[in-house]
């Protein structure tokens, strides 16, 4: 992946740059030692590395438009940074940048279950956020698989999704409103605690915006009260093909479960090796999960075993306690590092449309054998959002780069069945040059337009999401 | 201007010097007036695709809404957002279109339960300003690929391009509905009410206070209705009754439609507040002197306010101490009072840098949203 060349006129500035930062934060809020500045080298795409030139951590949202106005003033690219679990390397510096971190800013300002929503500081973790509120049970409801240890700020940045958004919807449907800092210095309010806005919806587009429109120190969040309970089951098939067409028809016969997971028969026999969770040894697995009161489940699970069982399931497994929910999803939930276990491997995340989904198994198949690379795939079902896992050889010359065009391979795939790269991990660099498979020149200059107008020097996270050569001229000033 | 493919109607952007007024089936005349020759898109009409089992739709943006709910009722399934019609308040005619409807983000009592409009549409296709043909999103349910600019063309009121082709996410028609109702409660009683019914764990799909009436929804398979009624009637909704079916359905359409205003004299607001702050609103009209009447949607959250159009100078100071925002939906903007609620300075140049982008040359309803 190429990254633009570090400007060395700005890192020149270094130690000015440093003098003044100083100036508006603490000592150890500043990190611009070499041996220290490593520490935000990268994100969850390990493969890409590079120490910014500094790090700043700022406690509160007075300082973080202190920094910015700093770094606007002195021509300073700042790449803002959550907790750094992006897959997508949306977090990953360039030499001549600031890390601008917002860890430190975890506070919960305000919880009000009457208007159900939380106000957070956006260093907070997705899952103490519903830490904050479960005593009451009320709930955040998107769960990033990461959400022990991924921030608001970067589910904001890459509205973020999670296994339950099928019912509760994705990050940017559950977000109200926020406090953005402009990359001059500006504090603007966007959205609150009511409902819609009144003018263009600036927050729709703030959200997934990865970093490049102005860095989110304060987010509104919607809080929902906790289901009475969930139950899932699970359901082993013969071919992909008829379970996604069980798939198609629960989500067509109005119960909407709050999660369909797949797995497919590579994917299932490594958690099996790795997890013992007991599933069957089948071509296709569905976990679906369904809330309420016992009765209701009951209602709900009795409908969804009906069609499960017109496709002919290999298994149908009711859960009957905590401890068999727990055991089915366990296998689901050790997936990726059963995958690891094997091997390094690459996960993508493209959508496609739900009906294309037995077509894209099958080619991704037989591109696997083509390239040589084992893939399994876990993923979301019910909003067909893939989740690839190509296992490869970081220590094999060339492995790398086998993997990264077999998953541009699938990608454009996904673009192709009338889907698209990313559903919830965002473009970051590694599907950057990849979007003008997906979009026209216009199409991105479009976007390209709206940072324009937020960021017009182009110093927030600029060699991510869009392709280097179609920003030059943008980031060249 | 009757364009009736999207290639033509480009041509026709490209070549014309405007302002142009762009209407979809013209019965939302909302906003401040514009002057411009009118482009009609309803000669761009029809659903593209339909696709039952992965809850899809795509449609041309001129397309009817009543044609989009017939299509859908085929296959059990609807428009979750439950767009408000909006003839009978504002005394118009013509026949809704989808474009408008996702133009003005409009959005009904599901709001609270579902989301708005803008949480559906997962794809567009539009004209800027200049001609170009461009397109957002896509047409499944996830998708950050790149900056989201279908909630942006969402509630812009035409004044960034003009939308060619729509994709949504749709949702099958519950087995059951039921209203619980309660007459005689103040509204700040009522929404006291509403907000606690919405924090209970019964996935409430609308809740709504009118004159006096309370009344809370519940969508779903129907043991799960019966149960959950219940459950609110021995809880929080105790001495509520219960409605079902058409009897149900009418309640919430006089919600969605907010029928009450369509016979009586008076400018019509749109307020969005937090939900708690909608009776407070209402008690500081009061105490400010203005004469109102108010229906709460969104748990209180939206408020439809019936005014005097003398008193229309009155409204935001008094909604100024809470924060949300209010928009004249009915009569006349005057001077000192536009229709959209002004920004504050540092928003106000982020929204007219992005219509600089979208419309260089200012020819799409220009000046509508003030
Ligand atoms: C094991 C694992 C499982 C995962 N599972 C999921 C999953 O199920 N669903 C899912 O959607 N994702 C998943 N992810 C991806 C990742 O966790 C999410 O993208 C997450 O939202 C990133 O949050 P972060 O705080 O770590 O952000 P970072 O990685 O620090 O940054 C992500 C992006 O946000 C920007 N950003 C950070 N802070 C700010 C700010 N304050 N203002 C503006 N921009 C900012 C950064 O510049 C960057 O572009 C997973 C990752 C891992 C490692």
């Amino acid at each position: 992946m190429e990254m633009p060349k570090p400007d060395l006129a700005v890192l020149a500035k270094k130690p000015q740059l440093v003098k003044r930062l100083l100036q508006v934060l603490p000592a150890d809020a500043v990190i611009h030692d070499d041996a220290e500045t490593r520490a935000y080298e990268c994100d969850a795409l390990t493969a890409y590395k590079c120490p910014p030139m500094c790090a700043v951590l700022p406690s509160s949202t007075q300082e973080v438009s202190d920094v910015l106005r700093i770094c606007h003033e002195m021509g300073v690219p700042v790449v803002p940074r959550g907790s750094g679990t992006s897959l997508a390397g949306g977090a990953l510096p360039t030499a001549d940048s600031v890390i601008l971190g917002v860890a430190r800013m975890n506070a919960v300002l305000e919880t009000d279950y009457d208007n159900r929503f939380v106000r957070v500081q956006t260093g907070r973790t997705n899952l103490s956020v519903t830490g904050a509120v479960e005593q009451d049970d009320f709930f955040y409801a998107p769960d990033p698989s990461s959400q022990l240890a991924c921030a608001i700020a970067g589910n904001i940045a890459m509205n973020s999704g999670g296994a339950h958004c099928l019912k509760y919807g994705v990050t940017t449907n559950n977000l109200l409103g926020v406090t953005l800092v402009m990359m001059d210095g500006t504090v603007v309010e966007i959205g609150g605690a009511h409902l819609d806005s009144g003018g263009l919806d600036l927050l729709g587009v703030i959200c997934g915006s990865e970093g490049q429109l102005g860095v989110v120190t304060e987010a509104t969040l919607r809080i929902l009260r906790k289901p009475e309970g969930a139950r899932p089951v699970l359901m082993g098939f013969d071919s992909n093909e008829v379970a996604g067409q069980c798939v198609s028809d629960i989500i067509k016969a109005g119960v909407l479960p709050v999660a369909i997971e797949f797995m497919d028969r590579p994917c299932i026999r490594a958690t099996e090796a790795f997890a013992k969770a007991g599933y069957p040894d089948c071509e296709a697995l569905l976990i679906v999960e369904v809330e309420g009161s016992d009765a209701e489940i009951k209602e709900q699970l009795d409908l969804i075993l009906e069609i499960a069982r017109s496709h002919n399931p290999v298994e149908l497994r009711e859960s009957t306690s905590a401890e068999e929910s727990a055991k089915i999803w366990l296998g689901r939930k050790s997936a990726f590092g059963a995958m690891g276990q094997i091997n390094d491997y690459m996960c993508l995340d493209g959508t496609i449309p739900v009906s294309q989904l037995p077509f894209v198994l099958r080619r991704i198949g037989e591109m696997s054998k083509e390239y040589g690379l084992d893939v399994g795939n876990v993923f979301h079902a019910g909003d067909g959002n893939m989740h690839p896992l190509i296992l490869f050889n970081a220590n094999k010359p060339g492995d790398l780069e086998l993997c990264e065009a077999f998953g541009a391979d699938i990608l454009r795939l996904c673009v192709e069945v009338g889907g698209c790269l990313t559903g919830e991990h965002g473009v970051g660099i590694e599907k950057r040059d990849l979007m003008v498979s997906q979009f026209e020149p216009d199409d991105l200059d479009i976007q390209m337009a709206v940072k324009d107008v937020f960021d017009p020097k182009w110093l927030l996270n600029p060699a991510k999401v869009f392709p280097l050569e179609a920003s030059r001229l943008r980031r060249a000033g | 201007m009757k364009p009736q493919t999207e290639a033509e109607l480009a041509e026709m952007v490209a070549g014309t010097n405007g302002p142009l007024r762009v209407r979809g089936g013209g019965t939302r005349p909302i906003g401040a007036p514009m002057a411009g020759e009118v482009l009609d898109m309803s000669g761009m009409s029809g659903v593209v695709l339909h696709e039952p089992g992965a809850l899809t739709l795509v449609v041309k943006a001129g397309t009817p809404v009543a044609e989009v709910e017939r299509v859908l009722a085929a296959e059990g399934q609807r428009l979750p957002f439950e767009p408000m019609d909006h003839r009978a308040l504002l005394g118009s005619d013509g026949e809704p279109t989808m474009g408008g409807v996702v133009a003005a983000n409009v959005s009904g009592p599901r709001r609270v339960q579902v989301g708005a409009c803008r949480d559906f549409l997962l794809g567009v296709r539009f004209v800027d300003g200049t001609g170009r043909v461009l397109k957002n999103g896509g047409r499944v349910m996830k998708n950050v690929t790149g900056y989201d600019l279908v909630k942006l063309m969402a509630g812009s009121w035409g004044t960034l391009g003009v939308m060619t082709e729509l994709s949504f996410k749709v949702l099958a028609v519950p087995q059951a509905e039921a209203t619980l109702v309660k007459r005689g409660a103040s509204a700040a009683e009522g929404v006291a009410l509403l907000s606690e019914a919405l924090g209970a764990p019964y996935d409430v799909s609308g809740a709504a206070h009118l004159e006096g009436r309370t009344q809370v929804r519940l969508e779903g398979l129907a043991g799960s209705v019966a149960y959950r009624v219940d459950q609110l009637r021995k809880g929080c909704l105790a001495g509520f009754d219960v409605v079902e079916g058409a009897e149900s359905q009418a309640l919430w359409q006089e919600v969605r439609d907010v029928t009450p205003f369509a016979e009586a004299e008076g400018d019509v607001w749109r307020v969005s507040v937090k939900p708690s702050d909608g009776p407070k609103l209402s008690e500081a009209l009061d105490a400010a002197g203005v004469r109102h009447r108010a229906i709460y949607d969104w748990g209180g959250g939206l408020v439809w306010l019936l005014v005097q159009p003398g008193d229309a100078t009155a409204i935001r100071p008094a909604l100024a101490a809470f924060g949300g925002h209010a928009t004249l939906i009915r009569g006349r903007a005057q001077a000192g009072v536009p229709v959209f609620q002004p920004e504050l300075a540092p928003v106000a140049a982020i929204s007219s840098g992005l219509r600089a982008k979208f419309d260089p040359r200012g020819i799409f309803n220009p000046g509508l949203m003030g």
